[in-house]
């Protein structure tokens, strides 16, 4: 799955792509307009005997035509510049469709209206323009989504917004770009563009409490969590209220990915990132609790079942 | 080989060094040799910073690659941006400065040859304190930016961002000694008819770069000292804890960070236009125009500052201004480059490695600028910023441009420097290979960004394309390395026994081709008559006028006292800037209002503003040989100072009592940084005024004495200039 700005999912890409073809033409423009009069003179007046040249020493009309032209093509670029910027940084008029709030190192996303709160998986609809408010829990992060759109910062003590859309259904790569830190790398997410159908039962779903757990060993899992201290920074929805001081817990099976984009959420990846967070995550403040056997088998079978 | 006829006599200088002469290396004053201390220094960073850059691209080579753990990655990522710009690139041109301004211009030295070596010294003391950070546990590892708050004391916990921020502080010390020592050299030490219409064009970029270092490096040094302020008192300029603000870290270290970028790039257009008439056998072309556009350039550099914050959220208003005036900078820069290219047109070409480099650089440097240009035009930037597209521009900028003007000045100059010539066959395979290892390593990270990979980053998922590429940067990576170990043996084979140079090998035309190979002590016998801007041309062809115009000259320590002073007023420009940003933002705890007593610091401030008086009552009285009263006035302006001081003192141990510590709020911050570095100044002040008055006490009071009172007068009125606007900002305003 690639996330090349070259293939632009979104209105606000696919200007944003736009521009950059256009400042690129007149880039060529002048790239060949220097290279070539380099090839010329490097061809035409190599040094062929002892004579010294013509010692010419300027021309003010050469100067005037290259300061001029340059002049020209920067006020079109200018100008081209304005116009993008305002198509794809469209004035804020109403409260953001989702909260996204950058945390050392991974993203809180919250649904206001809905109530609804995850982690590094932003679920939109697709075909309408949704209006992202960004912040920060700790240091400066950069919410980037290359294909849906412009980078922002998420800076503390301010909300900045971005708006991303997406035509299509499907998933859509993003990642932090400002340095955060010692797992800056690793502080990735994605997009999943949905239909407006699926995309509101998952969020009535994501709104909800969290599964309860039938099998013994999850249910054992669940008090577990509780006992070890997990719950002291992970939410999870009708179990455990929390503040996100790490990624919200309520339905994690849903995802598909874990620790920032690191390994696919499957039950023995988990089961791993439980019993070594610091080696598959140097510097992540998940700390390794030198969980037994029995304990990572019972947290396994809960969390999986957190659908 | 040399074609001049009326060459100078050639003194010798080549006698074997004795080993007890090796500590005059250490005391010495002689511009040459700092300049090649400079050099020595900066190529030992400079395989530093190189072997940091190849971990980097091993590290990056592949995807989930292990060798360097994150936080190892961030470490050497940082060293190497700190090192490069800070300790590489900028005294790389300083040394080349340095060694080669006073040849050119036909003087002995420079200005204040102490004060050169003061540069120096602290300027390695500066790179030697960055690098004890790996011995004393850790390295730096915030970026070469170190974005609040991620650099503040909250998330850098251990002491490496201490060490980056007082290391930088002794480099920016040094630097600014060195600008002001180059600005006084330029204006004053001009040989006779060399007036500044006249001067080669590495000078006047050079003097354009010195003005700018005076206007830039003191906003650095400003940010440092509240960057400290806020890791070692636990105060908060820069973390929203507090208060305060994360974005004004990025628009001051801007404010002096894009300047900085000029200043590493204004040097190298000056090697440019003397490489490349030389080796075209022209003079520049539109030499008015080349030299106004660096004037131009560095105007506009301290305006572009925010095209560093396009995502930082600056709202439209602010992205436009600072787009257009980035998109602006674009014009004189590309007045310079078809200047170069039209030199070229209609001369005789030589291909030396020198021009080689030349014209390397005029085609990089192109392609940096227009990529540039992409982030001036602001939505691109929203896209592109923050990637390793900005990455490979900066690289084309800084290495595809500086780094080969810097190349192909060093082989021009070097047989100036060491007398012998270097290898042309090893310097085109150096060229070669450092061409294609260049544009190898660094192309196709433009793509690498635009495809979505972030920089900073310690290993990246293998997403399509991305393998590849980063498997191609690295082996050009590595080229480039080979490259510098050619130029490396290419170096030591001409110092062991390349042949010999001769004053003027390559058949030029400034002044610093009319001595020996390398200059004796006083650099000249003769310095030949300047009635043009090349008189070794004019020499052998015969001068077009004969008129010697009379360069003007003002007084050497008046000039580098202004200069200094006006380094010193951006400084607290800023911190005066920073307690007006955060006046009012104080709700609780101690302000002005409820901490101050305006009342009896108005008592003090009438100290130290009569101590302005009697300072020039000093003057007045030494003009007029009237030492005892001299003395006299000069002792009560030191006991007015100390009254002052002694005031600052009490309110200091008042407000400490009261538990008003910087720790306590931005009041107290902004408070105590700003009235602190005053009085820091006052103190200094008083110091030299204290060594006078005891001078003044022995016989030797001579005109060096009485130059010297005059300078530190200026300081001193300027000191107590500060004070008044402090005092109305911070006092007056209680009462108001």
């Amino acid at each position: 799955m690639h996330i090349s700005v070259f293939d632009p999912a979104s209105p606000q890409a696919a200007n944003l792509l736009w521009l950059w073809k256009a400042c690129m033409w007149v880039c060529v423009f002048i790239f060949a307009v220097v290279t070539a009069s380099i090839a010329y003179m490097l061809v035409r007046y190599r040094q062929r005997d002892s004579n010294e040249p013509a010692q010419t020493g300027g021309n003010k009309k050469l100067e005037v035509a290259w300061t001029a032209i340059p002049i020209v093509l920067v006020t079109l670029l200018f100008v081209l510049s304005v116009v993008v910027a305002r198509a794809v940084d469209r004035p804020v008029r109403r409260e953001p469709d989702i909260v996204v709030t950058g945390h050392q190192w991974w993203w809180q996303v919250d649904y206001p209206a809905a109530g609804a709160t995850t982690a590094n998986e932003i679920h939109i609809p697709t075909g309408q323009d949704v209006l992202i408010a960004v912040e920060s829990a700790d240091v400066i992060h950069d919410f980037w989504v290359p294909r849906l759109g412009r980078k922002i910062d998420a800076i503390p003590g301010q909300r900045n917004f971005v708006w991303i859309s997406a035509k299509q259904p499907g998933e859509y790569l993003g990642a932090c770009a400002e340095f955060c830190g010692a797992q800056h790398a690793w502080m990735r997410f994605r997009v999943e563009a949905q239909n407006s159908a699926a995309y509101e039962s998952w969020l009535a779903a994501q709104a909800g409490p969290a599964a309860e757990p039938s099998a013994v060993d999850a249910t054992n899992g669940k008090q577990r969590f509780r006992q070890l201290t997990c719950a002291n920074c992970h939410n999870i929805n009708g179990v455990n209220p929390q503040k996100q001081y790490a990624p919200d817990l309520t339905h994690i099976a849903g995802r598909k990915m874990l620790a920032g984009e690191l390994i696919q959420n499957t039950p023995e990846n988990l089961r791993r990132w439980l019993r070594e967070p610091n080696l598959i995550k140097p510097g992540s403040y998940m700390p390794n609790f030198h969980l037994d056997d029995k304990d990572l088998t019972d947290l396994t079978a809960y969390l999986a079942a957190l659908k | 080989m040399s074609g001049i006829p009326t060459t100078p006599p050639v003194l010798e200088s080549g006698a074997p060094v004795e080993r007890s002469a090796r500590l005059d290396w250490v005391s010495t004053v002689d511009h040459k040799r700092i300049g090649i201390l400079y050099l020595l220094a900066t190529l030992v960073f400079f395989c530093i910073g190189g072997i940091e850059a190849l971990l980097i691209r091993v590290q990056l080579a592949w995807p989930g690659n292990t060798l360097l753990s994150p936080d190892m990655y961030d470490q050497v990522f940082t060293m190497h941006g700190t090192t490069m710009v800070f300790l590489v690139v900028v005294p790389l041109l300083l040394g080349l400065a340095n060694y080669m301004t006073p040849l050119m211009i036909g003087a002995s030295d420079m200005a204040l040859p102490r004060l050169n070596a003061f540069s120096f010294w602290t300027f390695l003391f500066g790179g030697i304190l960055l690098h004890f950070s790996f011995i004393a546990g850790h390295a730096p590892d915030a970026g070469w930016f170190s974005y609040t708050p991620l650099s503040g004391k909250g998330f850098s916990t251990r002491n490496g961002l201490d060490y980056w921020a007082l290391a930088l502080l002794g480099i920016g010390v040094g630097t600014i000694g060195t600008a002001i020592n180059l600005i006084a050299t330029i204006f004053n030490l001009r040989t006779e008819g060399l007036t500044i219409r006249r001067l080669p064009l590495f000078v006047w970029m050079v003097l354009v770069n010195s003005f700018l270092i005076i206007f830039a490096l003191p906003a650095l040094n400003a940010s440092l000292v509240m960057l400290l302020v806020d890791r070692l008192l636990n105060a908060h300029f820069f973390t929203q804890i507090g208060g305060g603000s994360p974005v004004l870290w990025q628009h001051y270290f801007w404010a002096f960070g894009h300047p900085e970028v000029y200043i590493m790039v204004l040097p190298a257009f000056g090697i440019i236009s003397e490489v490349i008439p030389v080796f075209s056998r022209k003079p520049i072309f539109g030499y008015p125009f080349v030299a106004a556009s660096t004037v131009a350039i560095g105007l506009l550099s301290l305006g572009v500052w925010a095209h560093h914050m396009f995502v930082v959220g600056l709202g439209h208003a602010w992205e436009y201004a600072f787009g257009a005036s980035s998109l602006l900078i674009a014009v004189p820069t590309g007045v310079k480059i078809f200047n170069w290219i039209a030199t070229m047109w209609g001369g005789a070409i030589r291909l030396t490695t020198s021009m080689l480099f030349a014209i390397a650089f005029l085609f990089t440097f192109t392609i940096g600028g227009l990529t540039g240009v992409t982030f001036a035009t602001v939505p691109i930037d929203w896209q592109v910023t923050d990637t390793y597209y900005v990455v490979a521009h900066m690289h084309y900028v800084l290495f595809g441009g500086t780094l080969f003007a810097v190349m192909a000045g060093l082989y021009y100059w070097f047989p100036k420097m060491s007398g012998r010539m270097l290898s042309e066959s090893m310097g085109k395979l150096h060229f070669w290979l450092m061409f294609i290892g260049f544009h190898m390593t660094f192309f196709i990270q433009h793509i690498l960004g635009l495809d979505g990979m972030p920089r900073r980053v310690y290993t990246y998922p293998a997403l399509p394309g991305w393998t590849a590429m980063n498997m191609i940067s690295t082996m050009g990576a590595f080229v480039i390395g080979i490259s510098i170990l050619v130029l490396l043996a290419n170096i030591a084979a001409s110092l062991r026994a390349g042949p010999h140079a001769g004053p003027n090998p390559w058949n030029a035309w400034t002044l610093e081709w009319a001595t020996s190979s390398p200059p004796a002590e006083h650099n000249f016998e003769t310095v030949p008559p300047v009635h043009g801007r090349r008189p070794l041309w004019d020499l052998a062809h015969g001068s077009d006028s004969a008129r010697s115009e009379p360069v003007s000259r003002v007084d050497t320590m008046k000039l580098t006292i202004a200069v200094f002073v006006l380094s010193e007023a951006v400084f607290f420009a800023f911190l005066i800037a920073a307690y007006m940003y955060y006046y009012g933002a104080t709700v609780t705890g101690p302000t002005a209002r409820n901490s101050l007593d305006p009342g009896r610091t108005l008592i003090f401030t009438i100290c130290l503003l009569a101590s302005s008086g009697t300072m020039w009552l000093a003057e007045r009285r030494l003009a007029r040989a009237r030492h005892k009263s001299f003395r006299l006035w000069l002792g009560a302006t030191i006991l007015l100072g100390a009254v002052f001081i002694f005031g600052q003192s009490l309110e200091y141990a008042e407000l400490i009592a009261k538990s008003v510590t910087p720790a306590r709020n931005l009041f107290a911050a902004t408070f105590f940084t700003l009235t602190g570095f005053h009085g820091l100044h006052v103190l200094c002040g008083l110091i030299a005024l204290a060594s006078l008055l005891f001078l003044a006490f022995g016989r030797s009071f001579g005109q060096k004495q009485i130059s010297g009172l005059g300078a530190i007068s200026i300081y001193w009125h300027f000191v107590d200039a500060v004070w008044i606007v402090i005092f109305s900002l911070v006092y007056l305003k209680v009462w108001l």
